[in-house]
């Protein structure tokens, strides 16, 4: 059979896909180099105090211990972090939650390291805590930061036209205070890596890591290594989520590697380590007031916000501003005033998830849409069409919309859709003892770093010696297939089928700096360089080829699978002749993609730091049937409709595994998903505690594609990893409302709340 | 203890102490990364493994509880026909997005089907309910050992005409 080149548009099968089902792939968590160490951590276990001892005498008489390592062992400032370097390697003063890290114990077995960890005594002078933004502002609460005096980490607003006075002019005003736990990651794979010093004292690591690139400046500003001498290399990841964007094992690897003589270490965090110890998603406090005119049209907003972002900074000021900026909804509201408080407290450190602290607002905004369109007496579709943006539109944070802009294509599909349509016959139907309801949101995501980061990415494509096209990826793939979509792209370009086609990892010694692995931007920036390398490469083949084959023009000189056809002479040569016949540096093609930047940044944000504005979204139209059990309050998710714009679609394969994806995500966090804390230590340690959605607790998601097309985008498209993770909560919301009438204002969903709001409702 | 046992259709031996985690005794003793860990309490299935036809969690078993057995990962499961066909579907049918469930998820699906050679969606949700995954959602795995089910029985059909 012929073969055919891989194309962009078509559901090409994941190029990851059968060594992970075979069970070849090999993860991070897949590497036992011989002759080596175990490391892990020893925890505070309290959650703030000051450091007064750490006595490993019992730890080191345990046999096969090694070491154990505690902050006078760090070389460097022995701080990381990703804007604010705050965050100690090992605590060497305060401690600020219990899952800080006090010593890194070596052992030679996992066993001996678990029965050495149990025994390092470390003795702390409690303080205080603060395990609320609330506690953590109040008048004479302590300061965790020195710098950060009224444990603010970040106060800032948006302000577009006079929001107060409008909400006065309003013909109708609704109001809501809502709150959102912390959510966890739970990517399958737990945070680890295996690290090694090498023969020039620099360390080489191979970590389960969505910012390779990154890490080197957190490792190397930690533990004061030089860039140069760091190696980081990323497999492919078992999941991310935003959990593995920023050092987790990397700087303990690495101090561990320093400590090691030469022998490789690996270090592997269990569950409990991974929920205690692990990135969360932010808890939020949102405090919301909406007007319209009488005719529907969204005219007020005010809301404010506060994130509790844990013991350190991380991401945290970044995650609320993206929050803030998507606080009013893909609406056009003429006045808003949006508010924002990031603040420390003694928690788990909040960082980057998906969604990136846009899923809080959204349940807010969203479920004010419904409030609204209830007070208002107009369908909540109506409302949202009627308000809903359209490109040139200007948006809550102030931007006008200049790339694709299509959340009235998707509400329109959803619109036409028979789930909505046949909605009220079949909640007529409900079973006895069960009410059934049907609930909406639209949602929106940015895509990109946002305004003053540069988001930029750097491809290298080659042909080998072997005549096989290599793409050298340089942003980590933790499950969402861009690795893949590189390859499709590639093959498409070069006109090559699967089997010539070879993925590198991301490794800083032969990969060029790309960003991140997050953001809704992977795919789109890296895919957009890509393009450039493989155009290039393709002209450079044929211009090559065309030279050996001996013809007077390239212009009918084409490439086909393996090979470098010329149909006119009928003259033709394989790749890998073609590869001998070039120098190493003319098989290699790199090119660099910088996204586009807002052109005319409004004066509307006040106390940002970076990352505004963002100018390329994607949006989407959400609609869940749920059945409400009248006796116990439990939810249902019957039927889940997910409508898209992300541009054009690539991979329509690899869209749905998206959305889906993000969508049970997202009913996880509305249904059963909360970390569990009680000062500071996280009470949900396991998967038995912390739930989240298993086969049974699932609909068949149906993922609908607008396919629009995004014209700065490759092949069309825009980011769509994050934007679905927005509509479960609100739609099912809203459903609960219109199920039995009562409003949940505080997530997750669960039976008790809904049976106690029902009853609340009774007594009235 | 000495352990003899079958592992993926061959009797192996060996060495090991009695309560080794049998997930720990597959990865790092054997080399059969293929089975993950991703809790090491029982609750995700992703080191899900046959011991004797049966659905068994590794990192629950100990390899006091190998000898004589037949064990059956990830690597032996393409030696059948149904496990072939199953890997495929997993494969064609974009069940595989990070890829960590994935080994885990295809054994309970194997086992599943050696059971009820044609499973309704909510009998393969029932049969994988055991085992996480957090990327996909569900759809598409419950779509590929649908579509296994259905290439298994043709399969089946030709080799019986």
């Amino acid at each position: 059979m012929q073969k055919q080149p891989l194309a962009a548009g078509r559901p090409e099968i994941r190029g990851d896909a059968p060594t992970k089902a075979s069970g070849r792939e090999r993860f991070a968590a897949d590497c036992y180099p011989d002759n080596l160490i175990w490391a892990g951590a020893v925890r505070a276990g309290v959650p703030h105090g000051r450091l007064q001892a750490v006595d490993s005498a019992a730890a080191l008489a345990v046999p096969g211990v090694l070491k154990v390592l505690t902050a006078k062992d760090v070389p460097g400032p022995n701080r990381h972090g990703i804007i604010h370097q705050d965050m100690p390697v090992l605590a060497d003063d305060r401690i600020l939650y219990p899952g800080d890290a006090v010593a890194l114990v070596l052992a030679e077995s996992r066993e001996a390291l678990r029965r050495a960890i149990k025994q390092v005594r470390v003795v702390v002078q409690p303080l205080p805590g603060v395990f609320d933004p609330e506690a953590a502002l109040a008048q004479g609460a302590p300061p965790l930061h020195q710098e950060f005096a009224d444990n603010v980490l970040m106060a800032a607003e948006i302000r577009k036209g006079d929001a107060l006075q409008a909400l006065t002019a309003c013909a109708v005003v609704v109001d809501g205070e809502f709150s959102v736990p912390m959510q966890a990651h739970v990517f399958l794979e737990t945070e680890n890596g295996i690290a090694r010093l090498e023969e020039d004292g620099g360390v080489a690591m191979t970590v389960s890591t969505q910012s390779p690139f990154r890490d080197r400046f957190e490792v190397g500003n930690a533990l004061g290594i030089p860039y140069h001498k760091i190696r980081i290399v990323s497999p492919h990841l078992g999941g991310g989520f935003g959990g593995k964007d920023g050092a987790t094992v990397q700087c303990l690897l690495a101090l561990a590697a320093l400590h090691a003589d030469g022998r490789p270490v690996k270090m592997q965090w269990n569950r409990e380590e991974n929920l205690a110890a692990g990135y969360k998603r932010h808890a939020c406090q949102l405090s919301y007031q909406l007007g319209a005119k009488k005719d529907g049209t969204l005219h007020a907003l005010h809301c404010q916000l506060v994130y509790d972002t844990g013991a350190y900074a991380h991401l945290g000021g970044e995650v609320m501003e993206l929050g803030m900026e998507h606080a009013g909804g893909p609406y056009r509201i003429a006045h808003t005033l949006i508010e924002g408080k990031c603040v420390f407290t003694n928690n788990p450190v909040a960082g980057a998830m998906r969604a990136f602290g846009v899923c809080q607002p959204t349940f807010a905004f969203e479920s004010m849409m419904d409030l609204l369109a209830a007070k208002l007496g107009m369908d909540p579709l109506q409302l949202r069409l009627r308000n809903a943006l359209v490109k040139g539109d200007v948006n809550c944070a102030g931007v006008r919309l200049t790339t694709s802009t299509d959340i009235v294509g998707c509400l329109e599909m959803l619109q036409s859709h028979p789930l909505w349509r046949q909605r009220e016959a079949w909640k007529r139907q409900a079973p006895a003892n069960t009410r059934r309801g049907v609930g909406l949101a639209a949602v929106f995501n940015a895509a990109g770093y946002g305004g003053k980061v540069r988001d930029a990415a750097i491809a290298k494509v080659e042909l080998s010696p072997k005549g096989a096209i290599v793409v050298h990826n340089a942003v980590a793939d933790m499950g969402q297939g861009n690795a893949s979509a590189f390859l499709q792209i590639a093959g498409h370009i070069l006109g090559q089928d699967a089997s010539r086609l070879r993925l590198r990892h991301p490794d800083t010694t032969t990969a060029y700096p790309s960003g991140s692995s997050s953001a809704g931007r992977t795919t789109y920036t890296f895919g957009n360089a890509l393009i450039r390398a493989c155009e290039e490469l393709r002209a450079r083949l044929i211009n090559r080829a065309g030279l050996l084959l001996a013809v007077d023009s390239d212009r009918d000189v084409r490439l086909v699978p393996g090979k470098v056809i010329h149909p006119p002479s009928e003259r033709e040569m394989p790749l890998e002749q073609l590869a001998a016949f070039m120098p190493q540096e003319d098989r290699v093609c790199i090119s660099q993609f910088v996204a586009p930047i807002c052109e005319q940044v409004p004066d509307t944000s006040k106390g940002f730091l970076i990352g505004f504005p963002h100018v390329i979204f994607a949006y989407g139209a959400h609609l869940a049937r749920i059945e409400v059990d009248a006796l116990t309050g439990a939810i249902r998710v019957c039927d889940y409709l997910a409508v898209t714009d992300g541009g054009a679609v690539v991979n329509p394969c690899m869209f749905d595994q998206q959305v889906q994806g993000g969508v049970a995500q997202g009913i996880g966090y509305a249904l059963m998903e909360e970390v569990a804390t009680h000062e500071g230590a996280v009470r949900s340690g396991d998967l038995a505690t912390y739930l989240i959605p298993g086969a049974l607790d699932l609909p068949d998601v149906i993922s609908c594609a607008f396919q629009g097309r995004e014209e700065s985008g490759p092949f069309g498209l825009k980011g769509v990893g994050e934007v679905a993770l927005n509509g479960p909560l609100p739609a099912l919301a809203n459903g609960v409302a219109d199920a039995c009438g009562v409003r949940l204002r505080q997530a997750p969903l669960t039976p008790e709340r809904v049976l106690a709001a029902r009853e609340a409702q009774q007594c009235i | 203890m000495h352990l003899t046992f079958t592992l993926n259709g061959n009797e192996i031996q060996v060495e090991a102490a009695d309560d080794r985690r049998v997930v720990d005794l597959l990865r790092e003793d054997l080399g059969l990364t293929g089975t993950k860990e991703g809790c090491g309490t029982g609750e995700c299935g992703a080191c899900t493994i046959l011991a004797d036809g049966e659905s068994r969690l590794s990192c629950l078993m100990v390899a006091a509880q190998l000898p004589g057995a037949h064990i059956t990962t990830v690597e032996g499961m393409t030696a059948q026909t149904d496990g072939a066909l199953l890997q495929q579907a997993f494969v064609e049918e974009g069940a595989v997005q990070c890829g960590f469930c994935t080994p885990g998820m295809e054994m309970a699906a194997l086992a599943l089907l050696r059971q009820d050679d044609a499973p309704s969606r909510d009998t393969i949700r029932e049969g994988l309910s055991g085992n996480l995954c957090r990327c996909t959602g569900y759809v598409k795995i419950v779509d590929a050992v649908e579509r296994a089910a259905s290439d298994i029985r043709s399969c089946r059909d030709r080799e019986n005409t």
